[in-house]
């Protein structure tokens, strides 16, 4: 199939659904129409809502602070899950020691961890920032301690045959396999920032994608719903369509990636 | 730093001295259920300085066991390494080590590669990429320079880690079946390639392989092993072929011919035994 074809048909599958979705909330065709318009809305009024958003403007302040809440949870749970994966891996008794804990708290469903995290850190941002952290670390700490574990022994012998002493094992050898397999894990750390961040704001927060569609729920305006979730879906893809520009980059030496997508 | 220096003096006063001396050594591993595993019995091995040996054997003879020793990545249950009239003590410093398997940083372009042993060592990076460049035009991959290890063939790989090994100038080189997973032209290549490099600058060389026409046609001297476990070595052939020799015409000799005879039915009896053996262990 060639790719005109491929991208015409995708687009198909839009309009199909579109119109489907129109004909069953406008018209009789299927039912009362004003009985799935109000369960489902309408997509024309939806359209509406977005663009009515974007002309004027309140939903960029709204994006902002989910995005700065998303990127936050990102890097300090990519930091967190680094360091500690890497020190982790390079103590053996550490981890043993700990594996036990880091299975229970990974094993916990973060979202009964919000309101917690509200009750802790209030209504800003930062316990948004927090709930995300939760999702992100482990991801990370999972895939950088199995990436210090997983290299390869005959490299490790070779590099230090070639004389590397323990700080440029670290450099040359632990650090860029580490990375190798977090960056492999780009997609779902920062899909999970978002969660993390949408989550905490959806339940209890004065800004921000979650804080709308809420909002939107809890007047029953159902339009209002759908437009915030397709914004979301948008600035998602948007989100993932980057890292894999930068996952491009950072990994041309790689064939081709195995990733551990831990939850 | 100083000691470095006194290192390097001492081994140039003592050219007549042994590269690599095997006195008595035994290997054993820790098996899983307790006890161990004894891979390699009382060893004895002195390799000259600028010596190449190989070093025949059955599969699972303890060859790769024997060269991880003088490199100091196996400590022997008893007995001792000298290398250069010194006990050996953590890594050989004098040893540059091609593995069997595939141990190129995949992360780092075969010119990267390469470079980083000088690198690691304190040679400024742009002293360290011109001599890279140099040696894998010496291997013939100047064109690969940018390269990562996934993007050439098993063969180029091997010969972006001969570059890697010898850029260092090792006074040593071990070599674990180095050419053991390519194609029977390309080990022949690779096989006059080694030679070239080496008779530049002859190294002691121990080169673990179980191909015996591969062995012949690059050493000066063939060791035999026996079967594991316990191996030992059952014999010690002087290869009388001139140099310098090419790999595919070597063949042909009927010198050739005679030592392979000698050397195949002394190992002959040892491949029998060693498959024996993993039969019997086969479930």
């Amino acid at each position: 199939m060639n790719r005109l074809t491929l991208i015409s048909l995708q687009v198909l599958v839009a309009v199909v659904t579109l119109l489907f979705w129109h004909i069953a909330s406008t018209t009789t065709l299927i039912g009362n129409p004003k009985t799935i318009s109000f369960f489902f809305a309408e997509p024309l009024a939806v359209g509406k809502r977005m663009i009515q958003w974007f002309m004027e403007g309140s939903i960029w302040y709204h994006l902002g602070i989910t995005l700065t809440e998303a990127a936050l949870a990102f890097i300090i749970g990519s930091l967190g899950g680094v360091i500690i994966g890497f020190w982790f891996a390079r103590k053996p008794l550490l981890a043993a020691v700990f594996d036990p804990y880091v299975k229970a708290a990974n094993a916990l469903p973060r979202v009964v961890l919000a309101p917690i995290f509200a009750l802790w850190l209030g209504l800003g941002i930062w316990s948004k920032v927090a709930l995300g952290v939760t999702l992100v670390f482990f991801i990370v700490f999972f895939n950088v301690y199995q990436g210090v574990k997983e290299v390869s022994p005959a490299v490790l012998s070779n590099a230090r045959m070639l004389g590397m002493n323990e700080r440029q094992l670290l450099r040359h050898v632990y650090m860029p396999s580490a990375l190798s397999w977090m960056f492999s894990s780009l997609h779902t750390s920062v899909g999970f920032a978002v969660v993390g961040a949408v989550v905490g704001e959806y339940l209890g927060s004065a800004a921000g994608l979650g804080y709308l569609i809420h909002e939107a729920e809890s007047v029953f305006d159902v339009t209002g719903v759908f437009a915030g979730m397709f914004v979301l879906m948008g600035f998602v893809i948007l989100v993932d369509w980057l890292v894999t520009l930068v996952e491009n980059r950072l990994l041309v030496w790689r064939p081709r990636a195995s990733v551990i997508t831990n939850r | 730093m100083i000691i470095a220096r006194k290192t390097t003096r001492d081994l140039n006063e003592a050219q007549d001295v042994n590269a690599v001396e095997l006195n008595g050594i035994h290997i054993a591993f820790p098996l899983q259920g307790g006890g161990t595993y004894e891979a390699v019995g009382e060893t004895n091995l002195v390799v000259s300085d600028r010596e190449f040996v190989a070093i025949v054997g059955p599969t699972g003879c303890g060859k790769s066991t024997l060269l991880n020793a003088t490199a100091g990545l196996l400590k022997p249950a008893q007995g001792q390494v000298r290398t250069f009239a010194k006990p050996l003590s953590g890594l050989n410093k004098h040893a540059g080590y091609l593995f069997q398997q595939d141990s190129l940083m995949p992360w780092k372009t075969a010119i990267d590669n390469v470079a980083i042993g000088l690198e690691v060592a304190g040679t400024p990076r742009r002293d360290a990429l011109g001599q890279a460049r140099v040696w894998l035009g010496k291997v013939g991959l100047a064109a690969f320079a940018d390269r990562y290890p996934h993007m050439l063939s098993g063969g180029q790989r091997k010969r972006v880690g001969l570059a890697q090994v010898l850029i260092r100038h090792p006074k040593i080189l071990l070599m674990d079946e180095p050419f053991g997973p390519l194609d029977a032209q390309t080990r022949l290549i690779m096989g006059d390639l080694l030679l070239d490099l080496w008779s530049a600058d002859r190294k002691a060389v121990m080169f673990v392989t179980h191909d015996l026409d591969e062995a012949i046609g690059l050493a000066d001297r063939v060791i035999i092993m026996s079967a594991g476990p316990s191996s030992r070595i059952i014999g010690n052939y002087t290869i009388p072929l001139a140099r310098p020799r090419n790999m595919a015409d070597i063949k042909s000799e009927p010198q050739f011919h005679d030592v392979h005879r000698e050397i195949w039915n002394a190992l002959k009896e040892e491949v029998l035994k060693g498959y024996r053996q993993t039969e019997e262990v086969r479930p």
